[in-house]
């Protein structure tokens, strides 16, 4: 068990920390504000986070709204009884982000479709509808048909049977599916350079170029607002989601 | 009747939608031509090339296969060991400790690729540790543990808690009560975690790309990155692709005909 | 009783987890060929004492010796006895051949002596052909009897056993419990069974434990148990009571509901409060009222199979539960009789609430972990002081705002007109309490003494 929580010191925690160590500290190792007022101060940098943020949102909302009915008529016995349509779906997501998405692009461009916002949010879409199908799915399917059954029997018809106990009941499925999109959508950097021809850039991207090109503690700064993000997102959905039991395979 | 045609058809069009580009990488995968999406006759040329090493611009993307298999076998066994033993220590702490732990091994799995790739890059700048391969296999056991712990751990709380009692009380000894009994018991979830945690090292780009370092180490995905970024993909890429495709639409049907099997022979009990 | 009869003997065995104080200094022997029963409610640490013989945990204090060999440090794969365990604890990846012969491979028997005994063993718990059977295709009580044989295959000198029929159904239990009854007397090797129903404990033991809250509360055969409960928890736990506050007048008399009662009790003194313990078959009821003792009201009449089970208010205000061959309309007025040899008199374990406090300042004493308000009386600020607080005095309120400090309903005890209600308070110690008002068990209480009834003391000399 020690050796366990070492490792997991050394290379989870520790490694956390020194981004809030180099996003306050300049090339001497001095204390310093800044690389974080250079991003509040700095256009581009702002443009980028809201842009990304923007591409985020748009893209959670729209794995929700062709995501939930894909994963209720999956968990619906009426239409689907097999489970290899669910492992269908979920099967991209072990296929490598990069391939499908040059893939993607490559059809876009046979098809002669310009590179840009539109192309983004559909690649977008089509990389992370899985990530949002799933965890609907999963809690759909285990929900007790009880419930539907008990609702039909107090006098709701099937449209209320379905707004007002399916929906609520299924939130915690639809807060991970947000997580487990949102979260990578706003931090990704690749994909985003192929799918709009590098026209548009995002959050990830400036994280990278900035790791790359050695000026880590901009890079750190940036990761830091980034975590600060991801900090906020999680708490704010943690406060109701339930832990989604089993793993995926 | 319309209703169910309806669900039927939304489900069919999005699954078309989700396949149409790797089914558009397969298809291209068995002509010749070097521009995707140019068909030029049926050939297998494509995949003879992958495999005898005749690959258009030497061997790096051999090499990078070849990389990309060791690091992720490396990984995923290395994570596999101590990810369960992590369980099963885990599964016996209690309360604030246990919750603590359990916080620090979702945190790689909550983080996104890029912060995790950001902070395991500055940690290593700052213990002054060489990046390449040792560094990029580091980094993807970190990652790889908390699924194998997230696998392990439901087995173990399925798992009567008196079976290892019951071997001690039979006359065996710890060590012995360990790998005759635990281990047989938590075989499954340790294979589901190996499998989980092989498929995350060959699937991660991000993490890869920082923490590689400057001695030009290529898995199969930094190859792609970079070799797009050239403009165009490397032909032989499309088999490629392929194969890896069917490899995991394998994996991943065994072992949910493997859980079938089990939820059936439970329900059965 | 000589040392030689004795295969395990326990002393001084005490064991807490973090705060909680599970096993409070057992003293305890077990003799060679005995079938003995742990038994008690839920948390009542007979489940640890097993543990500790087992091997499984390691006590904090006290020694454990078997067969006058100091065995409290041994680890449990060298200790001479096996487990049965609660849910079987079978190994689901071995078969029932394999399970069984678990204990005699890792003993590196040869092959075929390993197939003989596991063959004759399988056929003491009739499960000769289920050898190659997935041990998790078996029913419940297949899975026992395979648990049964793992244990027995090794030769063990005792068998521990853990509430190993708790999980099966009612007809199942009893038939098994027959067979363990029938395989004991057959194999003659001790038996240290765990059980929280005192039915089973009955039915099945040469001897019972009863446990309470990490104490032995009796030790005895289970007639010993039924017919003389040693005090109040015992007579309650053991079959159906009707349970009393009395005192003792004089030896051979004594007095409770209002009433003076003959008794063949001696030696508790004049004057003294004791529990009086009255089974409901033992009560004599009739329709006639000018012979009896007392008369009452039938309020209720329930057939319970082979005889009626009423409540009957008596005319001093008390309910009494009655078991008869006869019923008796509700309404009805009848005479009750209760015979000397069968009020059953106990020693109250407590009289009043008493605790160790602290004067604050001349008008509030501090105990039971908060401050409350009391009457002046001569003591000074810093003063430690005896504090007295009679049961009825205790006022416990649904509203845990309304009380000085708050507490945990732990058991609860009709005496006939009243409860008698025990509460944890948050700071660990026990409250005890009359009320008419009816509680749940963990029910959260708020607790509230007014000044004038609570008694300051100096402290006895000895505390």
């Amino acid at each position: 068990m020690l050796p366990y929580v070492i490792f997991m010191a050394i290379f989870v925690v520790l490694p956390l920390l020194l981004i809030l160590v180099y996003a306050f500290q300049d090339g001497e190792g001095h204390f310093t504000f800044e690389y974080i007022s250079k991003f509040f101060s700095d256009k581009d940098s702002l443009s980028t986070f809201a842009v990304s943020l923007e591409v985020a949102i748009e893209n959670t909302f729209f794995c929700i709204l062709i995501g939930y009915p894909a994963a209720w008529i999956l968990a619906n016995k009426k239409y689907n009884r097999s489970t290899v349509t669910i492992i269908l779906f979920i099967l991209p997501m072990w296929i490598n982000a990069l391939i499908r998405t040059l893939a993607t692009a490559e059809l876009f461009s046979m098809i002669e479709i310009p590179l840009g916002k539109g192309t983004l949010l559909y690649g977008m879409a089509y990389d992370y509808l899985p990530f949002m199908i799933y965890p609907i799915y999963n809690i759909l399917n285990r929900m007790d048909p009880s419930y539907a059954e008990a609702a039909e029997d107090l006098g709701a018809n099937q449209w209320q049977v379905f707004w007002k106990v399916t929906v609520p009941l299924s939130m915690p499925g639809v807060l991970s599916g947000v997580m487990m999109v949102f979260m990578p959508t706003v931090s990704t950097f690749a994909i985003s350079e192929f799918l709009t021809n590098n026209k548009i850039k995002l959050f990830g991207t400036i994280i990278q170029e900035n790791i790359n090109s050695s000026t880590w503690n901009y890079g750190a700064a940036l990761s830091l607002i980034m975590l600060i993000i991801i900090g906020i997102t999680t708490l704010l959905s943690n406060s109701k989601e339930e832990q989604t039991e089993g793993g995926l395979i | 009747m319309m209703k169910k045609f309806f669900a039927k058809a939304y489900i069919y069009i999005l699954l078309l939608l989700l396949y149409a580009p790797l089914i558009f990488i397969a298809v291209c995968s068995f002509t010749e031509a070097k521009v995707l999406g140019n068909w030029t006759g049926f050939s297998t040329r494509l995949y003879a090339n992958l495999f005898s090493n005749a690959v258009e611009g030497g061997n790096s993307l051999i090499a990078a296969i070849y990389n990309t298999l060791i690091i992720a076998l490396v990984a995923a066994s290395v994570s596999t060991l101590f990810g369960t033993f992590a369980a099963i220590g885990i599964h016996n702490m209690h309360g604030a400790r246990k919750r603590a732990v359990q916080f620090m091994n979702s945190i790689p799995m909550v983080n996104p690729d890029v912060i995790t790739g950001v902070s395991l890059f500055l940690l290593f700048i700052f213990l002054h540790f060489t990046q390449g391969y040792a560094s990029v296999t580091l980094a993807h056991i970190t990652f790889c543990i908390p699924y194998v712990v997230l696998s392990v751990l439901p087995k173990l709380t399925q798992m009567n808690p008196n079976i290892y009692e019951a071997a001690l009380d039979l006359g065996a000894t710890p060590r012995q009560a360990f790998w005759k009994v635990m281990v047989p018991e938590l075989r499954p979830g340790m294979i589901s975690g190996f499998i989980l945690a092989f498929t995350m090292s060959l699937d991660d780009f991000a993490v890869t790309f920082f923490t590689r370092g400057t001695i030009g180490l290529e898995t199969l995905s930094t190859y792609i990155y970079t070799d797009a970024r050239k403009g165009g993909l490397t032909p032989e890429l499309r088999p490629l692709m392929t194969i890896i495709f069917v490899i995991i639409l394998i994996l991943l049907l065994i072992t949910n005909i493997r859980q079938m099997r089990a939820a059936r022979r439970a329900a059965v009990r | 009783m000589t040392d030689n009869d004795v295969i395990i003997k326990i002393e001084h065995l005490s064991k807490s987890y973090g705060d909680k104080v599970v096993l409070n200094d057992i003293n305890l022997d077990i003799k060679r060929g005995e079938f003995v029963t742990l038994l008690g409610p839920s948390g009542c640490g007979k489940t640890t004492t097993l543990r500790l013989i087992a091997g499984f945990n390691k006590a904090d204090s006290g020694t454990i010796m078997m067969d006058g060999k100091d065995i409290t440090d041994v680890p449990p794969y060298c200790r001479p006895l096996n487990t049965v365990f609660q849910r079987y604890a079978l190994f689901p990846h071995l078969d029932v051949y394999d399970n069984v012969a678990f204990g005699l491979k890792l003993n590196k028997m040869p092959e075929n002596e390993i197939r003989m005994k596991v063959k004759r063993v399988l056929k003491m718990v009739s499960m000769t052909d289920y050898e190659d059977r997935d041990v998790n295709s078996l029913s419940g009580g297949q899975q026992q009897r395979v648990a049964i044989a793992r244990a027995l295959v090794n030769q063990p000198k005792v068998l521990l056993l853990d509430e190993p029929l708790a999980a099966l159904d009612l007809k199942m239990r009893k038939d098994m419990q027959i067979e363990l009854k029938e395989m004991h007397q057959k194999l003659g090797i001790t038996f240290i069974y765990v059980t929280h129903d005192q039915e089973e404990a009955l039915t099945l033991s040469d001897r019972i434990v009863v446990m309470d809250e990490g104490k032995i509360q009796q030790i005895g055969t289970p007639t010993d148990i039924y017919n003389e409960p040693v005090n109040s928890f015992v007579a309650d736990f053991i079959g159906e009571s009707n349970i009393l506050n009395g005192v003792m007048i004089e030896d051979r008399k004594v007095a409770f509901m209002y009433h003076e009662f003959e008794c063949v009790d001696e030696g508790f003194g004049s004057n003294v409060p004791v529990d009086v313990v009255i089974r409901p078959e033992d009560i004599y009821i009739m329709s006639r009222t000018d012979n009896a003792q007392m008369t009452g009201v039938v309020k209720s009449c329930t057939f319970k199979g082979v005889h009626y089970e009423m409540f009957v208010e008596t005319e001093t205000g008390y309910e009494l539960m009655i078991q008869d061959y006869n019923a008796y309309e509700i309404g009805s007025t009848v005479g009750l009789i209760i015979k000397p040899q069968d009020i059953q008199v106990m020693k109250k374990e407590h009289v009043c609430n008493a605790y160790e406090g602290v004067m604050k300042g001349s008008d509030h004493v501090e105990f039971l972990g908060s401050e409350f308000e009391c009457l002046p009386c001569g003591f000074t600020d810093g003063d430690k002081v005896r504090v007295e607080v009679d049961f009825r005095k205790v006022d416990l309120m649904d509203d845990k705002e309304d009380g000085t400090t708050t507490g945990t309903v732990v058991s609860i005890l009709y005496k006939g007109n009243h409860y008698y209600i025990k509460v944890k308070t948050e700071c660990g110690e026990d409250i005890f309490a009359h009320t008419q008002d009816v509680w749940d068990k963990f029910d959260m209480v708020g607790i509230k003494i007014l000044p004038q009834d609570i008694r300051i003391k100096p402290l006895a000399k000895d505390e």
